[in-house]
């Protein structure tokens, strides 16, 4: 009996112990695998110009997972490739967290094929949607099933894995529904091996950010995707994602901070140096800037502490960098 | 009809060459076999260190990751690792040992201690995502240790508990029951029996359990990320009794708690990025976690050695 009060009093210390030292000065970032390489930038030039003062740590847990620690308040930052959901939001106010969201750059998914590939000139919407709905599964399996003016060639599938944010937004934009797409095609997280995939085999095609397809443009070429509105084919880059003609594959991609934790200042200062330096990063990183008034706005958002986001809670196809000002303004 | 006694002799020397031909057959098989292993080892570590090769240098080692391939080193990676291990170790060898210990020496023979070998024998065929899982419940947000040393360090100890236990068993019965019997006979308790006799000749083998469970704690991946080990982190655990940057001391333990990355998920994430450079800094990162491994078995071996010869029966 005594033995065991002992034991219960040893494990309680020992938690306690463990609550104290983990309140040492250190920011904690942990999200999307997209948004990774620009904020792992930041916290790398943060850390230099403190001298090591400041200690951050970036993780790599999903755009779903981050936002599972961020809501339980065990981050300060979440990086996201898509906007708060609202199971999300309920989530994080269940739990006391308010938080200031913070868009930093637009991303392009680009799909890709192989640079021998001579018969894909450009992709519809509605020709990607009959490639990819789950009720292709199975059927098609040729390529002049899509369009009778493609050859009779088999169709390789590369994608980004069930559990991406990349994945949700490519079936949303595409197919038409989130996650909604067929099962029988070679699922990667590490895009990678969709590169490799891609890269091998002529009649493949596949999706991924684009960095990866910056990095690697002389194994794949981008295939220009028509925008629904215009009736143009758009290759994604830069000018194209800024001028918002590459639609409906270009999102942008968010930070989000916790409210309480703009009271450290270390955290405050961490925002600050985000925000001036993300422009010079993100392009460093092969991402889309965006234009100078975002970052201010989002600096004005931290000061001014308004908090939420400016989605209500959906993950919005389409929206272009115009439009994202807009809305950010009105917060 | 009489046999022709040369034709005899040639029946028998036919007959011992064809046993000869099929010996040699046997051991140009087994050659090949062997052979086919050792390629296979030798290409992969050669392959990697040939890749990896621009990158061997002392700031490979000293410095923390970067966004930059030329820049990015492993030193936050190989100091966590080495921290992981050590609470492994003191954590796992105490616990393995003394369970095998009891089991052998102490458990009656009965159905209770059959059931909790064969769950022992089975523990150690338990996919280690599983005890990632556990550790995530109980050792993260349970006893609030949080995503520190101290929890992945837990989870691997976990993870190598059975392989501990036993290759302790093992060790403790490849010892000659006279030796107890002798010990018994001259008065010794059993506490003084296991105390002077049975773990000091049990320990080469013991040694050699655990340090195979640690070579294979060490590469593992799944239970870390689980946990949630970092990816980037450019800082080191705080050394006990430096100053802090607020100006106070660090504890003996403080590092215990501190956040980490190890170097199979530092090797993950250079692999997983889209600029082709990193390949090379995972390749020199697989050398370097090979030569790790290479390194404890080398001293495994060593300990046998050394504490073989000092065991006088």
């Amino acid at each position: 009996m005594l033995k065991q009060t002992r034991i219960s009093l040893a494990l309680a210390g020992l938690s306690l112990f463990a609550a104290g030292a983990a309140q040492a000065q250190v920011i904690k970032i942990d999200g999307s695998s997209t948004v990774y390489p620009i904020t792992e930038a930041v916290a790398e030039e943060f850390q230099k110009a403190k001298k090591n003062a400041v200690k951050v740590t970036v993780g790599i847990s999903g755009t779903g997972g981050g936002f599972k620690k961020f809501c339980r308040g065990e981050t300060d930052f979440a990086n996201a490739s898509r906007p708060i959901t609202a199971k999300e939001m309920e989530d994080c106010k269940a739990a006391g967290v308010q938080y200031v969201e913070m868009p930093v750059a637009f991303d392009a998914l680009t799909v890709v094929i192989n640079p021998k590939n001579s018969f894909l000139k450009q992709v519809t919407v509605e020709e990607m949607k009959k490639l990819w709905e789950p009720a292709a599964q199975g059927q098609i399996t040729k390529w002049n099933q899509v369009n009778p003016a493609w050859p009779d060639a088999p169709v390789k599938l590369f994608g980004a894995g069930a559990d991406s944010g990349t994945f949700e937004y490519f079936t949303e934009a595409m197919v038409g529904k989130a996650k909604s797409s067929r099962g029988d095609y070679t699922a990667s997280e590490d895009d990678n091996v969709l590169v490799q995939g891609v890269s091998r085999d002529v009649n493949a095609i596949g999706y991924f950010g684009y960095a990866y397809y910056a990095e690697n443009t002389g194994k794949l070429k981008a295939l220009p995707i028509v925008n629904p509105k215009t009736g143009k084919a758009v290759e994604p880059s830069a000018a194209s994602v800024e001028n918002g003609t590459y639609q409906p594959l270009s999102r942008p991609i968010f930070v989000y901070v916790k409210a309480a934790s703009l009271d450290k200042p270390e955290v405050k200062e961490f925002v600050e140096f985000y925000m001036k330096n993300a422009a010079t990063l993100t392009k460093e990183v092969k991402y889309v800037p965006l234009p100078a008034a975002a970052y201010t706005g989002n600096l004005e958002h931290v000061s001014k502490k308004k908090f939420g986001t400016v989605f209500g809670g959906k993950n919005e196809i389409g929206v272009t960098i115009d439009e994202l000002m807009k809305r950010e303004a009105k917060l | 009809m009489q046999a022709n006694p040369n034709d005899k002799q040639a029946q028998i020397r036919a007959l011992i060459a064809r046993g000869k031909l099929k010996d040699a057959l046997f051991a140009a098989l087994g050659i090949i076999c062997l052979g086919i292993g050792l390629v296979v080892i030798f290409a992969l570590v050669a392959d990697m260190a040939v890749k990896g090769a621009a990158r061997f240098n002392l700031d490979f080692f000293l410095n923390f990751a970067s966004r930059r391939a030329t820049q990015a080193g492993i030193l936050s990676a190989w100091v966590g690792s080495l921290l992981v291990m050590l609470v492994t170790a003191l954590t796992a060898v105490p616990l393995g040992v003394a369970a095998g210990l009891y089991l052998e020496e102490y458990a009656k023979r009965n159905w209770i201690t059959e059931v909790i070998e064969i769950n022992i024998t089975n523990l150690a065929a338990v996919p280690s995502i599983v005890y990632g899982l556990l550790a995530l419940g109980i050792f993260v947000y349970t006893f609030g240790f949080g995503q520190s040393i101290l929890s992945a360090g837990l989870t691997l100890a976990l993870l190598i508990l059975p392989i501990v236990i036993v290759s302790t068993r093992e060790a403790i019965r490849s010892i000659p029951a006279m030796i107890r019997e002798g010990s018994m006979a001259v008065g010794a308790t059993r506490w003084q029996t296991c105390r002077y006799h049975i773990i000091p000749y049990a320990m080469p083998g013991i040694l050699t359990g655990v340090i195979i469970g640690l070579a294979r704690a060490i590469g593992e991946t799944a239970p870390i990320i689980t946990i949630g080990a970092l990816t980037f982190i450019a800082f080191l655990p705080p050394v006990p009794f430096s100053e802090l940057a607020d100006g106070t001391r660090a504890g003996l333990f403080d590092w215990v708690m501190s956040p980490f990355t190890v170097m199979p998920i530092q090797i993950f994430n250079w692999t997983s990025r889209p600029d082709p450079a990193f390949e090379v800094n995972a390749a020199a990162a697989g050398f370097v976690l090979m030569a790790m491994v290479l390194t404890m078995n080398a001293i495994a071996i060593w300990l046998r050695y050394r504490l073989r010869k000092n065991i006088k029966w």
